[in-house]
């Protein structure tokens, strides 16, 4: 029996979640919300972890029903993200490492949602498509390495959508991106914008600067509403993200996809995914908000698997870093 | 409609990501027809403006590949209301992919034997690109291997210009090489060195090389210099 506790907090979710064997016993959350219009900066969201920290932290151990002597290992996330909320989040899992006398296990936080993903829904050698705020990647596993297949060459969707958000003031709670969802599911007419997939990669950058500039325009001149412009850069953005997806599928011969990231909860994005799947005759897997968002037990069961197979972090290693690549982890819990 | 009843008649050979691909015979001869279809899962408006694009750049690019002496398969025929495309099948062929992974079947060291292919795909790379063709989709995939009139070379034949267009930017010419790097190592594991040959070979064998080669280097880098966030 193994039980690993693991700290996420790379962005604006601060979450830490218990599992034990493949069992989550407990996966409390909170989001750093901003006003409309703005976006989240290192520094106030570091202050907002700190804030909050020590009280999911004892909501985890209270829901989970165990004592900090059960637990195996303290994982948290090493990186990617941002720099000082990664910093908050990993002082106290090196201090509470020390204090309990466990060892300590630093993540890769794509790698998290990955096992996640594949634990919650027990795909078996799936195509994944990571989408969220900060990163979107097309990923296969092969000897040893989760493979980068395809990705944005600028910024990630779910940043993308963030910042069209703010542009027409959508609220960002719970999140910018369920509010364009909802919105989106209003809008009727289909506004044309650029469509940009570079063999695997795909670019948002354009997109993005496009809209910006058409929206307001657009808006004040009557030519559509704000729930059409939602709808449109969805419907193209996930096109993007599905064809993306499909070439993959089509070149590692793949049946299966899983959808993890925060933009994976959208229901749109499942449903436009399920339809390309259907026609290939492969199998689409996706996770709820839960999983999908940033959590703690996606660090703890990525970290249940490094410890099974023998990781540890020595205390001068459990640094964090901002970049951290998907393909450079060495997966040893896998073949 | 014509095309649809030479489709049902005619042999899929793989569905693609672009669409189906078929064999079948045209005016006597072996060809391959590559069917776009519809995609349900995109807006109709997008798909029909995406579909017809893509139709028309695969076949521009094309022909303007074979003006300049690359080996692509010929265009028979285009139906733009189908958005099919009726093309020379290239007989007695292999895909790279297919031949690195026979000739290189683990991925314990970096084979000499290769070197040869990675030269050949450097010039062919460059010859594209000084023609100002994008191929927008470059992977060992979309290569394909074939006995030269000598029957000791082999023949590079380009395929799948679904995604090409025409630029003259070192930018976008470094792309397309990045394009192709992050497909040739996810595929083929170690095999960086080989890659190196290839991107040494199109620099030598390239008029217009040096800008592109520093652009694929800040391509490189701008993948790696991205926050990573959520």
């Amino acid at each position: 029996m193994t039980i690993v506790i693991g700290f996420e907090g790379s962005a604006n979710k601060i979450g830490i979640g218990i599992i034990k064997d493949g069992e989550v016993l407990s996966n409390p959350r909170r989001t750093y919300i901003t006003p409309p219009g703005q976006g989240f900066m290192p520094g106030d969201t570091a202050r907002h972890h700190r804030g909050v920290i020590l009280t999911v932290l004892k909501e985890a151990l209270e829901e989970a029903g165990i004592q900090p002597a059960d637990i195996d290992c303290v994982a948290y996330t090493k990186g990617p993200g941002m720099g000082a909320p990664l910093v908050t989040v990993a002082i106290v899992a090196r201090t509470v490492a020390q204090l309990w006398g466990k060892p300590l296990l630093g993540v890769n936080h794509c790698i998290g949602h990955i096992e996640m993903g594949r634990l919650i829904t027990k795909a078996n050698n799936p195509t994944v498509l990571y989408v969220s705020g900060g990163n979107t990647q097309v990923i296969a596993y092969s000897e040893r390495r989760y493979r980068i297949f395809g990705e944005t060459i600028d910024i990630a969707v779910g940043n993308c959508l963030d910042r069209f958000a703010r542009v027409i003031k959508i609220s960002n709670d719970p999140s910018p991106g369920y509010n364009i969802e909802q919105m989106a599911k209003k809008g009727k007419r289909y506004v044309e914008l650029p469509y940009t997939v570079k063999g695997m990669d795909v670019s948002f950058s354009g997109i993005l600067s496009y809209i910006e500039e058409a929206a307001n325009k657009m808006l004040s001149a009557d030519q559509c509403t704000p729930e059409d412009l939602c709808f449109s850069l969805q419907e193209t953005v996930f096109a993007m993200l599905v064809e993306i997806t499909e070439r993959a599928m089509a070149h590692c011969g793949s049946q299966e996809v899983l959808i993890v990231g925060g933009v994976g909860c959208n229901l749109r994005l499942q449903e436009m995914m399920g339809v390309m799947c259907q026609e290939r005759g492969a199998k689409l897997f996706a996770t709820d908000e839960r999983f999908c968002i940033d959590n703690g037990a996606m660090i703890a069961q990525a970290g249940w698997e490094m410890f099974r197979s023998g990781q540890v972090t020595q205390l001068e290693d459990s640094w964090i870093t901002q970049r951290y690549r998907t393909d450079e982890v060495e997966v040893t819990w896998r073949d | 409609m014509a095309t649809h009843q030479l489709l049902r008649g005619a042999e899929l050979l793989k569905q693609g990501a672009e669409g189906r691909v078929y064999r079948a015979e045209f005016l006597g001869k072996p060809a391959v027809i590559k069917e776009r279809f519809p995609k349900r899962y995109r807006h109709p408006e997008l798909d029909e403006k995406l579909t017809h694009r893509r139709t028309v750049q695969e076949v521009r690019s094309i022909l303007r590949c074979r003006r300049a002496g690359i080996s692509t398969p010929v265009v028979y025929f285009v139906d733009y209301s189908s958005n099919c495309i009726f093309l020379e099948e290239i007989v007695d062929s292999q895909t790279v992919r297919d031949f690195i992974a026979s000739t290189q079947p683990s991925s314990s060291q970096e084979d000499q034997e290769l070197q040869w292919l990675a030269k050949l795909i450097g010039q062919i790379l460059a010859k594209i690109h000084d023609e100002d063709v994008i191929h927008g989709d470059l992977t060992t995939s979309n290569m394909l291997l074939r006995r030269g009139s000598e029957s000791s070379d082999f023949e590079l034949v380009l395929i799948d210009f679904g995604l090409s267009y025409i630029s003259a930017l070192a930018e976008d010419k470094g792309v397309d090489l990045f394009v192709l790097e992050k497909a040739f190592l996810s595929t083929h594991p170690n095999t960086e060195l080989l890659f190196q040959q290839l991107l040494h070979s199109y620099s030598t064998s390239s008029k217009k090389s040096s800008a592109v080669i520093k652009k694929l280097e800040e391509v490189r880098f701008r993948g790696r210099k991205r926050s990573m966030v959520g």
